[in-house]
Protein backbone atom coordinates (compact mmCIF):
# COMPACT_ATOMS: atom_id res chain seq x y z
CA UNK A 1 0.00 0.00 0.00
CA UNK A 2 2.78 2.52 1.18
CA UNK A 3 4.98 1.59 -2.13
CA UNK A 4 1.97 1.94 -4.57
CA UNK A 5 1.46 5.74 -2.62
CA UNK A 6 4.85 6.20 -2.92
CA UNK A 7 4.86 5.46 -6.37
CA UNK A 8 1.80 7.54 -7.40
CA UNK A 9 3.53 10.65 -5.66
CA UNK A 10 6.64 9.78 -7.87
CA UNK A 11 4.60 9.30 -10.76
CA UNK A 12 3.19 12.72 -9.98
CA UNK A 13 6.09 14.88 -9.80
CA UNK A 14 7.22 12.87 -12.97
CA UNK A 15 4.47 14.55 -14.62
CA UNK A 16 4.94 18.29 -13.35
CA UNK A 17 8.42 18.13 -14.96
CA UNK A 18 6.90 16.39 -18.75
CA UNK A 19 4.20 19.60 -17.89
CA UNK A 20 7.28 21.94 -18.79
CA UNK A 21 9.05 19.72 -21.67
CA UNK A 22 8.80 20.99 -25.33
CA UNK A 23 6.54 23.88 -25.27
CA UNK A 24 2.89 23.63 -27.88
CA UNK A 25 3.67 26.58 -30.08
CA UNK A 26 2.83 29.77 -28.78
CA UNK A 27 0.11 30.71 -31.36
CA UNK A 28 -1.90 27.33 -30.20
CA UNK A 29 -1.28 27.85 -26.86
CA UNK A 30 -2.53 31.02 -26.40
CA UNK A 31 -6.09 29.82 -27.53
CA UNK A 32 -5.88 27.70 -25.01
CA UNK A 33 -5.28 29.82 -22.28
CA UNK A 34 -8.15 31.92 -22.92
CA UNK A 35 -10.52 28.63 -23.29
CA UNK A 36 -9.04 27.59 -20.41
CA UNK A 37 -9.42 30.82 -18.55
CA UNK A 38 -12.95 31.09 -19.43
CA UNK A 39 -13.39 27.21 -18.83
CA UNK A 40 -12.20 27.55 -14.91
CA UNK A 41 -12.07 31.06 -14.07
CA UNK A 42 -15.63 33.12 -15.71
CA UNK A 43 -17.40 29.91 -15.07
CA UNK A 44 -16.41 29.83 -11.81
CA UNK A 45 -17.41 33.21 -10.44
CA UNK A 46 -21.46 32.70 -10.30
CA UNK A 47 -20.90 30.54 -7.49
CA UNK A 48 -18.26 31.67 -6.00
CA UNK A 49 -19.88 34.94 -5.73
CA UNK A 50 -22.79 32.83 -4.59
CA UNK A 51 -21.44 31.11 -2.12
CA UNK A 52 -19.06 34.13 -0.27
CA UNK A 53 -21.75 36.56 0.02
CA UNK A 54 -24.21 33.76 1.80
CA UNK A 55 -21.83 32.47 3.92
CA UNK A 56 -20.44 35.98 4.59
CA UNK A 57 -23.71 36.64 5.77
CA UNK A 58 -24.08 33.55 7.86
CA UNK A 59 -20.78 33.68 9.73
CA UNK A 60 -21.69 37.51 10.78
CA UNK A 61 -25.34 36.01 11.86
CA UNK A 62 -23.47 33.32 13.64
CA UNK A 63 -20.58 35.80 15.38
CA UNK A 64 -23.54 37.92 16.76
CA UNK A 65 -25.40 35.08 17.55
CA UNK A 66 -22.75 34.21 19.61
CA UNK A 67 -22.04 37.43 21.48
CA UNK A 68 -24.05 37.49 23.99
CA UNK A 69 -22.27 39.04 26.89
CA UNK A 70 -23.28 42.68 26.85
CA UNK A 71 -19.56 43.46 27.69
CA UNK A 72 -18.50 42.56 24.39
CA UNK A 73 -18.71 45.19 21.72
CA UNK A 74 -20.67 44.45 18.59
CA UNK A 75 -17.70 46.11 16.48
CA UNK A 76 -16.28 42.53 16.92
CA UNK A 77 -18.93 40.79 14.28
CA UNK A 78 -17.23 43.16 11.44
CA UNK A 79 -13.74 41.69 12.73
CA UNK A 80 -14.53 37.84 13.40
CA UNK A 81 -16.21 38.23 10.00
CA UNK A 82 -13.25 40.14 7.90
CA UNK A 83 -10.81 37.53 9.68
CA UNK A 84 -12.88 34.27 8.97
CA UNK A 85 -13.08 35.05 5.47
CA UNK A 86 -9.62 36.30 4.53
CA UNK A 87 -7.85 33.93 6.44
CA UNK A 88 -9.58 30.74 5.94
CA UNK A 89 -13.38 30.91 3.88
CA UNK A 90 -11.73 32.66 1.10
CA UNK A 91 -8.69 31.15 0.50
CA UNK A 92 -9.32 26.96 1.97
CA UNK A 93 -13.06 26.41 1.65
CA UNK A 94 -13.75 28.09 -1.76
CA UNK A 95 -10.50 26.14 -3.22
CA UNK A 96 -12.61 22.42 -1.31
CA UNK A 97 -15.43 23.78 -3.57
CA UNK A 98 -13.22 24.39 -6.33
CA UNK A 99 -11.67 20.91 -5.82
CA UNK A 100 -15.37 19.60 -6.92
CA UNK A 101 -16.05 22.05 -9.00
CA UNK A 102 -12.87 22.54 -11.45
CA UNK A 103 -11.25 19.40 -10.28
CA UNK A 104 -14.13 16.89 -11.72
CA UNK A 105 -14.59 18.70 -14.88
CA UNK A 106 -10.39 18.76 -15.39
CA UNK A 107 -10.57 15.01 -14.59
CA UNK A 108 -13.20 13.95 -16.48
CA UNK A 109 -12.43 16.12 -19.80
CA UNK A 110 -8.95 14.92 -19.67
CA UNK A 111 -10.25 11.25 -18.75
CA UNK A 112 -12.66 11.24 -21.59
CA UNK A 113 -9.68 12.18 -23.91
CA UNK A 114 -8.06 9.37 -22.06
CA UNK A 115 -11.01 7.16 -23.22
CA UNK A 116 -11.26 8.11 -26.48
CA UNK A 117 -7.93 7.47 -27.54
CA UNK A 118 -7.62 11.63 -28.07
CA UNK A 119 -4.53 11.83 -25.71
CA UNK A 120 -2.83 8.41 -27.65
CA UNK A 121 -3.66 11.21 -30.83
CA UNK A 122 -2.18 13.62 -29.77
CA UNK A 123 1.10 11.69 -28.58
CA UNK A 124 1.45 9.81 -31.97
CA UNK A 125 1.16 13.35 -34.18
CA UNK A 126 4.48 13.90 -31.65
CA UNK A 127 2.46 16.73 -29.25
CA UNK A 128 3.94 17.23 -25.61
CA UNK A 129 0.29 15.95 -24.43
CA UNK A 130 0.92 16.75 -20.93
CA UNK A 131 2.31 20.52 -22.09
CA UNK A 132 -0.76 20.76 -23.86
CA UNK A 133 -3.28 19.55 -21.91
CA UNK A 134 -2.27 20.75 -18.35
CA UNK A 135 -0.05 23.82 -18.73
CA UNK A 136 -2.91 26.33 -20.16
CA UNK A 137 -4.41 25.23 -17.41
CA UNK A 138 -1.99 26.20 -14.68
CA UNK A 139 -1.58 29.66 -16.21
CA UNK A 140 -5.24 29.91 -15.90
CA UNK A 141 -5.28 29.31 -12.54
CA UNK A 142 -2.79 31.92 -11.85
CA UNK A 143 -5.93 34.20 -12.21
CA UNK A 144 -7.61 32.14 -9.23
CA UNK A 145 -6.49 34.66 -6.93
CA UNK A 146 -8.98 37.11 -8.48
CA UNK A 147 -10.87 34.90 -7.72
CA UNK A 148 -10.55 34.45 -4.18
CA UNK A 149 -9.84 38.12 -3.99
CA UNK A 150 -13.48 38.82 -5.53
CA UNK A 151 -14.57 35.71 -2.62
CA UNK A 152 -13.09 37.52 0.34
CA UNK A 153 -14.73 41.12 -0.68
CA UNK A 154 -18.23 39.44 -1.16
CA UNK A 155 -18.01 37.60 2.29
CA UNK A 156 -17.34 40.58 4.01
CA UNK A 157 -19.71 42.56 1.79
CA UNK A 158 -22.47 40.08 2.38
CA UNK A 159 -21.60 40.04 6.34
CA UNK A 160 -22.08 43.63 6.32
CA UNK A 161 -25.25 43.43 4.86
CA UNK A 162 -26.57 40.59 6.80
CA UNK A 163 -25.16 42.38 10.28
CA UNK A 164 -26.31 46.00 9.64
CA UNK A 165 -29.61 45.13 7.71
CA UNK A 166 -30.70 42.77 9.95
CA UNK A 167 -30.26 44.16 13.48
CA UNK A 168 -27.17 42.73 14.57
CA UNK A 169 -24.84 45.64 14.71
CA UNK A 170 -24.77 49.22 13.23
CA UNK A 171 -23.16 49.49 9.51
CA UNK A 172 -20.74 51.72 11.59
CA UNK A 173 -19.78 48.96 14.18
CA UNK A 174 -19.49 46.76 11.58
CA UNK A 175 -17.06 48.44 9.22
CA UNK A 176 -14.84 49.99 12.19
CA UNK A 177 -14.37 46.47 13.45
CA UNK A 178 -13.61 44.98 9.64
CA UNK A 179 -10.87 47.98 9.97
CA UNK A 180 -9.83 47.39 13.12
CA UNK A 181 -6.50 45.75 13.82
CA UNK A 182 -5.47 45.04 10.15
CA UNK A 183 -2.59 43.35 9.30
CA UNK A 184 -1.90 43.29 5.52
CA UNK A 185 0.14 40.24 5.63
CA UNK A 186 -2.90 38.38 6.53
CA UNK A 187 -3.63 39.23 2.98
CA UNK A 188 -0.48 38.40 1.35
CA UNK A 189 -0.97 35.06 3.43
CA UNK A 190 -4.08 34.04 2.06
CA UNK A 191 -2.57 34.81 -1.61
CA UNK A 192 0.52 32.27 -1.17
CA UNK A 193 -2.28 30.19 -0.09
CA UNK A 194 -4.30 30.39 -3.18
CA UNK A 195 -1.46 30.27 -5.67
CA UNK A 196 -0.98 26.98 -4.07
CA UNK A 197 -4.16 25.43 -3.82
CA UNK A 198 -4.51 26.68 -7.44
CA UNK A 199 -1.13 24.78 -8.09
CA UNK A 200 -2.63 21.96 -6.93
CA UNK A 201 -6.41 22.45 -8.41
CA UNK A 202 -4.87 22.51 -11.84
CA UNK A 203 -2.22 19.46 -11.70
CA UNK A 204 -3.95 16.24 -8.97
CA UNK A 205 -7.27 16.42 -11.21
CA UNK A 206 -5.27 16.61 -14.19
CA UNK A 207 -3.19 13.44 -12.85
CA UNK A 208 -6.16 11.25 -12.34
CA UNK A 209 -7.45 12.05 -15.77
CA UNK A 210 -4.50 11.48 -17.45
CA UNK A 211 -3.52 8.58 -16.33
CA UNK A 212 -6.80 6.73 -15.99
CA UNK A 213 -7.83 3.63 -17.43
CA UNK A 214 -11.17 1.52 -18.20
CA UNK A 215 -14.19 2.91 -19.71
CA UNK A 216 -16.97 5.65 -19.02
CA UNK A 217 -17.30 4.18 -15.69
CA UNK A 218 -13.97 4.85 -14.83
CA UNK A 219 -14.02 8.46 -15.79
CA UNK A 220 -16.66 9.17 -13.07
CA UNK A 221 -14.72 7.15 -10.24
CA UNK A 222 -11.44 9.26 -11.22
CA UNK A 223 -12.91 12.54 -10.76
CA UNK A 224 -14.42 10.79 -7.17
CA UNK A 225 -10.87 9.89 -6.20
CA UNK A 226 -9.33 12.95 -7.75
CA UNK A 227 -11.79 15.22 -5.62
CA UNK A 228 -10.97 13.91 -2.38
CA UNK A 229 -7.10 13.81 -3.32
CA UNK A 230 -7.65 17.03 -3.88
CA UNK A 231 -9.55 18.09 -0.83
CA UNK A 232 -6.83 16.16 1.69
CA UNK A 233 -4.11 17.84 -0.33
CA UNK A 234 -5.68 21.51 0.00
CA UNK A 235 -6.25 21.03 4.25
CA UNK A 236 -3.01 19.34 4.22
CA UNK A 237 -0.68 22.64 2.91
CA UNK A 238 -3.44 24.81 4.16
CA UNK A 239 -2.33 23.45 8.15
CA UNK A 240 1.55 23.59 6.49
CA UNK A 241 1.33 27.03 5.36
CA UNK A 242 -0.35 28.36 8.20
CA UNK A 243 2.25 26.61 10.31
CA UNK A 244 4.62 28.24 8.19
CA UNK A 245 3.63 31.93 7.43
CA UNK A 246 1.80 32.48 10.89
CA UNK A 247 3.05 30.13 13.13
CA UNK B 1 9.39 0.77 -45.37
CA UNK B 2 8.74 -0.22 -41.77
CA UNK B 3 10.90 -2.92 -41.01
CA UNK B 4 10.18 -5.06 -37.34
CA UNK B 5 12.79 -7.27 -36.26
CA UNK B 6 11.80 -10.24 -33.08
CA UNK B 7 9.70 -8.04 -31.14
CA UNK B 8 9.05 -9.53 -27.83
CA UNK B 9 5.80 -7.47 -25.30
CA UNK B 10 4.61 -8.54 -22.13
CA UNK B 11 2.30 -6.84 -19.72
CA UNK B 12 2.78 -8.53 -16.56
CA UNK B 13 2.99 -12.25 -16.71
CA UNK B 14 0.96 -12.12 -20.00
CA UNK B 15 3.05 -12.31 -23.28
CA UNK B 16 1.28 -10.74 -26.16
CA UNK B 17 4.14 -10.73 -28.69
CA UNK B 18 6.41 -13.31 -29.04
CA UNK B 19 9.34 -12.49 -31.18
CA UNK B 20 7.46 -10.88 -34.51
CA UNK B 21 9.41 -9.79 -37.37
CA UNK B 22 8.45 -8.56 -40.72
CA UNK B 23 8.56 -5.95 -43.36
CA UNK B 24 5.65 -3.54 -44.01
CA UNK B 25 6.55 -2.29 -47.82
CA UNK B 26 6.33 1.40 -48.77
CA UNK B 27 3.31 2.56 -51.20
CA UNK B 28 1.82 -1.22 -50.06
CA UNK B 29 -1.28 -1.53 -47.80
CA UNK B 30 0.37 -3.61 -44.91
CA UNK B 31 -2.40 -5.64 -43.22
CA UNK B 32 -2.46 -6.87 -40.19
CA UNK B 33 -4.61 -9.51 -39.35
CA UNK B 34 -5.85 -12.43 -36.40
CA UNK B 35 -8.02 -13.30 -33.80
CA UNK B 36 -9.10 -11.16 -31.01
CA UNK B 37 -5.98 -11.55 -28.19
CA UNK B 38 -3.85 -12.12 -30.71
CA UNK B 39 -1.46 -9.29 -30.35
CA UNK B 40 -2.33 -7.04 -33.47
CA UNK B 41 -3.60 -3.59 -31.69
CA UNK B 42 -0.32 -4.61 -29.21
CA UNK B 43 1.77 -4.04 -32.57
CA UNK B 44 0.13 -1.49 -33.76
CA UNK B 45 1.19 0.68 -30.89
CA UNK B 46 4.41 -0.58 -30.70
CA UNK B 47 5.02 0.41 -33.96
CA UNK B 48 3.62 3.74 -32.90
CA UNK B 49 5.78 3.99 -30.11
CA UNK B 50 2.73 4.23 -27.18
CA UNK B 51 4.23 0.56 -26.21
CA UNK B 52 8.05 0.32 -25.92
CA UNK B 53 8.92 -3.72 -27.15
CA UNK B 54 10.68 -5.90 -24.33
CA UNK B 55 13.01 -6.97 -27.08
CA UNK B 56 13.73 -5.90 -30.81
CA UNK B 57 13.71 -3.33 -32.93
CA UNK B 58 11.19 -1.48 -35.17
CA UNK B 59 13.11 0.50 -37.85
CA UNK B 60 11.73 3.39 -39.97
CA UNK B 61 13.22 3.59 -43.55
CA UNK B 62 16.76 2.78 -41.31
CA UNK B 63 15.95 4.55 -38.36
CA UNK B 64 16.13 2.26 -35.32
CA UNK B 65 13.13 3.96 -32.97
CA UNK B 66 14.79 2.62 -29.82
CA UNK B 67 18.29 4.66 -30.59
CA UNK B 68 16.48 7.65 -31.26
CA UNK B 69 16.45 10.50 -28.49
CA UNK B 70 13.51 12.34 -27.42
CA UNK B 71 13.25 14.97 -30.13
CA UNK B 72 13.81 12.79 -32.54
CA UNK B 73 11.34 10.41 -31.82
CA UNK B 74 9.11 13.09 -31.67
CA UNK B 75 10.28 14.34 -35.14
CA UNK B 76 9.57 11.02 -36.44
CA UNK B 77 6.19 11.20 -35.17
CA UNK B 78 4.96 13.97 -36.96
CA UNK B 79 6.17 11.75 -40.11
CA UNK B 80 3.09 9.41 -38.99
CA UNK B 81 -0.93 9.76 -39.36
CA UNK B 82 -3.02 7.69 -37.63
CA UNK B 83 -6.34 7.04 -37.88
CA UNK B 84 -7.61 5.16 -34.65
CA UNK B 85 -10.74 2.90 -34.00
CA UNK B 86 -13.05 5.42 -32.48
CA UNK B 87 -11.28 8.22 -34.82
CA UNK B 88 -10.04 9.99 -31.91
CA UNK B 89 -11.19 13.24 -33.28
CA UNK B 90 -11.06 16.18 -31.04
CA UNK B 91 -14.70 16.87 -29.73
CA UNK B 92 -14.24 20.45 -28.85
CA UNK B 93 -13.26 21.42 -32.10
CA UNK B 94 -14.89 21.67 -35.39
CA UNK B 95 -14.30 19.27 -38.53
CA UNK B 96 -12.05 21.87 -40.49
CA UNK B 97 -10.06 22.54 -36.88
CA UNK B 98 -9.37 18.92 -36.85
CA UNK B 99 -8.04 18.52 -39.97
CA UNK B 100 -6.00 21.73 -39.58
CA UNK B 101 -4.26 20.70 -36.02
CA UNK B 102 -1.41 18.82 -37.73
CA UNK B 103 -0.64 21.90 -39.99
CA UNK B 104 -0.91 24.19 -36.90
CA UNK B 105 0.74 22.69 -34.32
CA UNK B 106 4.00 21.60 -36.95
CA UNK B 107 4.14 23.85 -39.71
CA UNK B 108 4.56 28.16 -40.09
CA UNK B 109 2.18 28.27 -42.79
CA UNK B 110 -0.20 31.19 -42.63
CA UNK B 111 -3.82 30.49 -42.11
CA UNK B 112 -5.07 31.03 -45.65
CA UNK B 113 -2.56 28.61 -46.59
CA UNK B 114 -3.93 26.10 -43.78
CA UNK B 115 -7.27 26.39 -45.06
CA UNK B 116 -6.49 25.93 -48.70
CA UNK B 117 -4.64 22.54 -47.68
CA UNK B 118 -7.60 21.53 -45.36
CA UNK B 119 -9.80 22.12 -48.08
CA UNK B 120 -8.02 20.28 -50.34
CA UNK B 121 -7.88 17.05 -48.29
CA UNK B 122 -11.40 17.24 -47.32
CA UNK B 123 -12.32 17.28 -51.27
CA UNK B 124 -10.19 14.23 -51.35
CA UNK B 125 -12.15 12.47 -48.61
CA UNK B 126 -15.15 13.25 -50.30
CA UNK B 127 -15.97 15.80 -46.99
CA UNK B 128 -16.94 19.17 -48.37
CA UNK B 129 -20.34 19.57 -46.38
CA UNK B 130 -18.89 19.79 -42.98
CA UNK B 131 -16.36 22.36 -42.22
CA UNK B 132 -18.09 24.01 -39.84
CA UNK B 133 -19.50 20.77 -38.05
CA UNK B 134 -17.93 19.16 -34.31
CA UNK B 135 -17.35 15.76 -34.39
CA UNK B 136 -21.13 14.99 -32.60
CA UNK B 137 -22.86 16.16 -35.27
CA UNK B 138 -21.48 13.61 -38.47
CA UNK B 139 -21.82 10.18 -38.93
CA UNK B 140 -19.11 7.40 -37.78
CA UNK B 141 -18.19 7.15 -41.29
CA UNK B 142 -17.95 10.49 -42.04
CA UNK B 143 -16.01 10.53 -38.85
CA UNK B 144 -13.59 8.09 -40.23
CA UNK B 145 -13.35 10.10 -43.31
CA UNK B 146 -12.31 13.12 -41.08
CA UNK B 147 -9.72 11.00 -39.12
CA UNK B 148 -8.09 10.45 -43.10
CA UNK B 149 -8.42 13.80 -43.53
CA UNK B 150 -6.30 14.56 -40.28
CA UNK B 151 -4.00 11.70 -41.01
CA UNK B 152 -2.67 12.63 -44.25
CA UNK B 153 -2.63 16.56 -43.91
CA UNK B 154 0.92 17.08 -43.11
CA UNK B 155 1.76 14.21 -45.55
CA UNK B 156 3.10 11.47 -43.86
CA UNK B 157 5.01 8.51 -44.38
CA UNK B 158 3.60 6.69 -42.84
CA UNK B 159 -0.28 5.67 -42.00
CA UNK B 160 -1.43 3.58 -40.03
CA UNK B 161 -5.09 2.50 -39.09
CA UNK B 162 -6.61 0.68 -36.57
CA UNK B 163 -9.99 -1.04 -37.43
CA UNK B 164 -10.71 1.55 -40.13
CA UNK B 165 -14.20 -0.41 -40.90
CA UNK B 166 -15.31 -1.09 -37.27
CA UNK B 167 -18.90 -0.04 -36.80
CA UNK B 168 -19.62 0.97 -40.43
CA UNK B 169 -21.96 -0.52 -42.99
CA UNK B 170 -20.31 -2.63 -45.80
CA UNK B 171 -20.93 0.52 -48.77
CA UNK B 172 -19.19 2.87 -46.40
CA UNK B 173 -16.72 0.49 -45.45
CA UNK B 174 -15.57 0.15 -49.11
CA UNK B 175 -15.36 3.49 -49.19
CA UNK B 176 -12.86 3.68 -46.45
CA UNK B 177 -10.88 0.70 -47.71
CA UNK B 178 -10.57 2.36 -51.35
CA UNK B 179 -9.74 5.93 -49.81
CA UNK B 180 -7.12 4.25 -47.73
CA UNK B 181 -5.59 2.30 -51.10
CA UNK B 182 -6.38 5.55 -53.37
CA UNK B 183 -4.48 7.65 -50.95
CA UNK B 184 -1.32 5.06 -50.00
CA UNK B 185 -0.50 4.93 -53.66
CA UNK B 186 -1.06 8.41 -54.68
CA UNK B 187 1.65 9.49 -52.29
CA UNK B 188 3.66 6.14 -52.22
CA UNK B 189 3.75 5.80 -48.23
CA UNK B 190 4.05 2.75 -45.91
CA UNK B 191 0.41 2.16 -44.77
CA UNK B 192 -0.38 -0.41 -42.01
CA UNK B 193 -3.89 -1.42 -41.46
CA UNK B 194 -4.89 -3.59 -38.14
CA UNK B 195 -8.48 -5.31 -39.13
CA UNK B 196 -9.92 -8.20 -38.99
CA UNK B 197 -12.67 -7.54 -41.34
CA UNK B 198 -12.03 -10.24 -44.24
CA UNK B 199 -13.38 -7.85 -46.98
CA UNK B 200 -10.43 -5.21 -46.39
CA UNK B 201 -8.08 -8.50 -46.62
CA UNK B 202 -10.02 -9.32 -50.06
CA UNK B 203 -10.21 -5.67 -51.34
CA UNK B 204 -6.88 -3.90 -50.38
CA UNK B 205 -4.49 -7.01 -48.59
CA UNK B 206 -1.64 -6.61 -51.00
CA UNK B 207 0.81 -7.66 -47.93
CA UNK B 208 -1.11 -9.79 -45.38
CA UNK B 209 0.93 -10.50 -41.88
CA UNK B 210 -1.40 -13.00 -39.86
CA UNK B 211 -0.98 -13.09 -36.01
CA UNK B 212 -1.49 -15.87 -34.23
CA UNK B 213 -1.36 -15.96 -30.29
CA UNK B 214 1.46 -13.05 -30.14
CA UNK B 215 3.63 -14.86 -33.08
CA UNK B 216 3.59 -14.51 -36.91
CA UNK B 217 1.86 -17.62 -38.53
CA UNK B 218 1.93 -16.21 -42.27
CA UNK B 219 2.75 -13.78 -44.71
CA UNK B 220 1.38 -13.27 -48.11
CA UNK B 221 -1.00 -11.26 -50.54
CA UNK B 222 -4.53 -11.74 -50.81
CA UNK B 223 -4.21 -13.35 -54.23
CA UNK B 224 -1.98 -16.28 -52.18
CA UNK B 225 -4.53 -15.95 -49.36
CA UNK B 226 -6.90 -18.25 -51.97
CA UNK B 227 -4.38 -20.71 -52.48
CA UNK B 228 -2.82 -21.17 -49.02
CA UNK B 229 -2.99 -24.49 -47.35
CA UNK B 230 -1.91 -23.24 -43.92
CA UNK B 231 -4.48 -24.51 -41.75
CA UNK B 232 -4.16 -21.23 -39.50
CA UNK B 233 -5.57 -18.55 -41.46
CA UNK B 234 -7.98 -21.03 -44.01
CA UNK B 235 -9.54 -21.36 -40.42
CA UNK B 236 -9.35 -17.47 -39.73
CA UNK B 237 -10.46 -16.64 -43.63
CA UNK B 238 -12.67 -18.75 -44.19
CA UNK B 239 -14.93 -19.33 -41.14
CA UNK B 240 -17.67 -18.20 -43.25
CA UNK B 241 -19.95 -20.37 -45.26
CA UNK B 242 -19.62 -17.19 -48.35
CA UNK B 243 -15.74 -16.70 -48.08
CA UNK B 244 -15.81 -20.72 -48.50
CA UNK B 245 -17.57 -20.90 -51.75
CA UNK B 246 -15.50 -17.45 -52.69
CA UNK B 247 -12.62 -19.62 -52.02
CA UNK B 248 -14.32 -22.60 -53.96
CA UNK B 249 -14.90 -20.84 -57.22
CA UNK B 250 -11.13 -19.17 -57.43
CA UNK B 251 -9.43 -22.83 -57.09
CA UNK B 252 -11.96 -23.81 -59.43
CA UNK B 253 -10.78 -20.64 -61.56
Amino acid sequence: MLIRYLSQIGKYFLMLKEIFNKQTKWSVMKKLIFKEIDDLIIDSLGIVCFISFFIGGVVAIQTALNLTNPLIPKYLIGFATRQSVILEFAPTFISVIMAGKMGSYITSSIGTMRVTEQIDALEVMGVNSLNYLVFPKIVALLMYPFVIGISMFLGIFGGWLASAYGGFSTSQDFIAGAQMEFIPFHITYAFIKTLIFAMLLATIPSFHGYYMKGGALEVGKASTVSFVWTSVCIILFNYILTQLLLG
Amino acid sequence: MIEVKNIEKSFGDSKVLKGVSTVFETGKTNLIIGQSGSGKTVLLKTLLGIHTPDTGTIEFDGRVYSDLDKDEKRELRTEIGMVFQGSALFDSMTVEENVAFPLRMFTNDNKAKIKERVDFVLERVNLVEAHKKLPSEISGGMQKRVAIARAIVNNPKYLFCDEPNSGLDPNTSTLIDNLIQEITKEYNITTVINTHDMNSVMEIGENIVFLKKGLKAWQGTKEEIFRTDNKDIVKFVYSSNLFKKVREAYLKG
